[in-house]
């Protein structure tokens, strides 16, 4: 899922100490390694994302993000990521607090729970919705908090969070061409780039 | 050759014999002794290839010897960390040139306690000076020096042989590109060197221990060292793990009171075999030496008590593995490494493996550890180009 967010390049400087929390199998820390000269890390829990970040040479930790990240330093990276797992964590605006704490800026992605996909799905099925985004069964599912883009604008403002980008991604005709006009309809996953 | 091929399991180095080097150099241990020469016995395993990049160097830790893998003929048993190094294990003998040492100090016929002081003509007992952690890595790198090796492509130990992969980090940073630290620490706990202390007391108390000059007299701790290890056994092994390999079996007796034998439980059996096995093939000074060794190792100490300055000398990218249920060098112990690694900017990846087998998982088959290490080497020696 990661290279769909190389976008995310051009906001990271070259050389720069980057921290990914949940990094899969960090397809982009290797990306940004080779194309930034990024000194990067990943945080995962999973085994078999280590072991490939492992057999690719990326710096992998094994630390579960919801038993906090208080063995970072205040300011100790340039940039912190998080794609796709702020709706699996315990206390998501923690981690979000976490994050603006260890680096100066903090790139976030998410899939948006407002699209009016998801919305039909439970309207008209009666269902939790099961999409592309979120292809889980309520019961089985690690996305315990959902939200959508307004939820998550209405906290930024809260923190006194600062919104230095953000970009709506949706593939999907119609809302490719409708995501920009109503973001929260239409966007299926929000990329937001933020600092203190 | 039949029966041979029985006895090695697939997979296995096969035959191996070691081999014995006088290192003809003044080697000036931390404690300001200076060991005119040294022997050191070794083996090596897998071939040295022209570049000269292939190589790895295995630390030993507390009770280990140069024996890392294959057979020795008429052994049924390999090398201690035979599961681990061999033709296409994790550490791969058909890519890397393995080699393993017996540390001076140690008593498996590198010079320690049991060997002749040269300036006195008597065996060196007690007297063998005091060691440190960096006197292994620098007779070590003598031995490196011996063998024409530039740079290790990288330096793996498990427990005191992480101590000893960390001091080459900031010893010799340019001569190793890769540290694999397992189940180590950057310095003991109280709870640690009690232990230790335990142990040594439990030597010293021996009547034959005569001050650590029993071998000049022709006697044996044994009974003393036979307690200290199975003090450590314990500390090696989890709660779980002994609960599940002995639970309250009995060895003898019962409770029923059917037969005369007297009760014991297998795990007392068992613990006693261990200590006497080990009594009957290890040195107590050197017991003594090492397990003080340990207790003074201090990564950090000479850089102000500062691991993240420490590993600011380092060069080499790092591997860290620990071991759920290790609770003498727990997985907090690996964390704080890696902590002080990311802090002073240095590649390192760190795998905190599930296990209910404590400490000595390290040396143990299980199935992540063993791909984790895989993974790790596999990639350098393709970096390297080895074979």
């Amino acid at each position: 899922m990661n290279h769909n967010f190389s976008f995310i390049s051009g906001w990271i400087r070259s050389g720069s100490r980057l921290l990914d929390l949940g990094c899969g199998d960090g397809s982009l820390l290797a990306d940004l390694t080779s194309s930034h000269n990024v000194r990067g890390y990943g945080l995962e829990i999973d085994s078999d994302s280590i072991e490939k970040c492992i057999a690719r040479g990326v710096n992998v930790v094994e630390q579960d993000l919801n038993r906090g990240l208080d063995n970072f330093a205040d300011n100790s990276f340039d940039t912190v990521v998080m794609t796709q797992a702020l709706q699996a964590m315990r206390y998501p605006h923690l981690v979000l607090d976490e994050m603006l704490r260890i680096g100066s800026e903090c790139i976030i992605t998410f899939p948006n729970f407002g699209s009016w996909r998801t919305r039909a799905y439970l309207a008209f099925r009666g269902r939790m919705p099961v999409t592309k985004q979120l292809a889980y069964q309520w019961y089985d599912t690690p996305n315990i908090h959902f939200f959508t883009y307004s939820d998550f604008e209405a906290l930024c403002q809260e923190r006194n969070i600062n919104v230095m980008h953000r970009k709506f991604i949706a593939e999907q005709f119609p809302d490719n061409l409708l995501k920009n006009l109503w973001p929260n309809l239409f966007t299926e996953t929000a990329v937001y780039h933020l600092s203190r | 050759m039949a029966s041979l091929s029985l006895q090695t399991p697939a997979k296995s180095i096969g035959l191996v014999s070691p081999q014995k080097v006088l290192i003809d150099k003044p080697l000036t241990l931390a404690c300001g002794t200076v060991l005119p020469t040294h022997e050191l016995v070794f083996e090596t395993y897998g071939t040295l290839n022209s570049d000269k990049n292939n190589a790895i160097l295995i630390c030993h830790a507390l009770s280990g010897n140069h024996h890392a893998a294959g057979f020795y003929e008429g052994d049924s048993k390999p090398g201690w960390w035979d599961h681990y190094i061999g033709p296409g294990k994790a550490i791969d003998s058909d890519r890397f040139f393995i080699v393993s040492v017996n540390n001076i100090g140690s008593c498996f016929g590198s010079t320690g306690p049991t060997s002749t002081n040269p300036a006195t003509g008597r065996v060196w007992g007690a007297d063998f000076p005091s060691l440190r952690a960096r006197d292994w890595v620098e007779s070590q790198k003598l031995l490196m020096e011996h063998l024409a090796i530039e740079c290790w492509a990288a330096v793996i130990g498990g427990s005191l042989g992480g101590m000893q992969a960390m001091r080459w980090s900031l010893e010799h940073p340019d001569k190793l590109l890769n540290a694999v630290v397992i189940a180590s620490s950057m310095k003991l706990s109280a709870q640690n060197i009690a232990f230790n202390e335990i142990a040594r007391r439990a030597i010293k108390s021996d009547p034959n221990f005569c001050d650590g000059n029993y071998l000049q007299q022709n006697r044996a701790p044994l009974h003393g060292l036979a307690l200290a290890r199975m003090i450590g056994h314990v500390t090696y092994l989890s709660d779980e793990a002994l609960g599940k390999k002995f639970g309250r079996e009995l060895a003898s007796g019962d409770f029923i009171g059917s037969t005369e034998d007297p009760i014991e439980f297998q795990i007392e059996s068992y613990l006693n075999y261990q200590g006497d096995k080990f009594s009957s093939n290890f040195d107590a000074n050197s017991y003594i030496l090492i397990t003080k060794m340990l207790d003074y190792f201090d990564l950090s100490r000479e850089y102000g008590n500062s691991p993240v300055s420490a590993f600011e000398h380092a060069q080499c990218n790092f591997l860290l593995i620990s071991f759920s249920s290790d609770w003498r060098f727990s997985p907090k112990r690996s964390q704080e490494i890696t902590d002080a690694l990311i802090t002073a900017g240095k590649n390192v990846s760190y795998t905190a493996i599930e296990s209910n087998q404590g400490h000595d998982a390290f040396l143990l088959p299980n199935d992540r550890y063993q791909k984790t290490l895989s993974n790790y080497l596999r990639r350098l020696a393709d970096q390297l180009g080895a074979a």
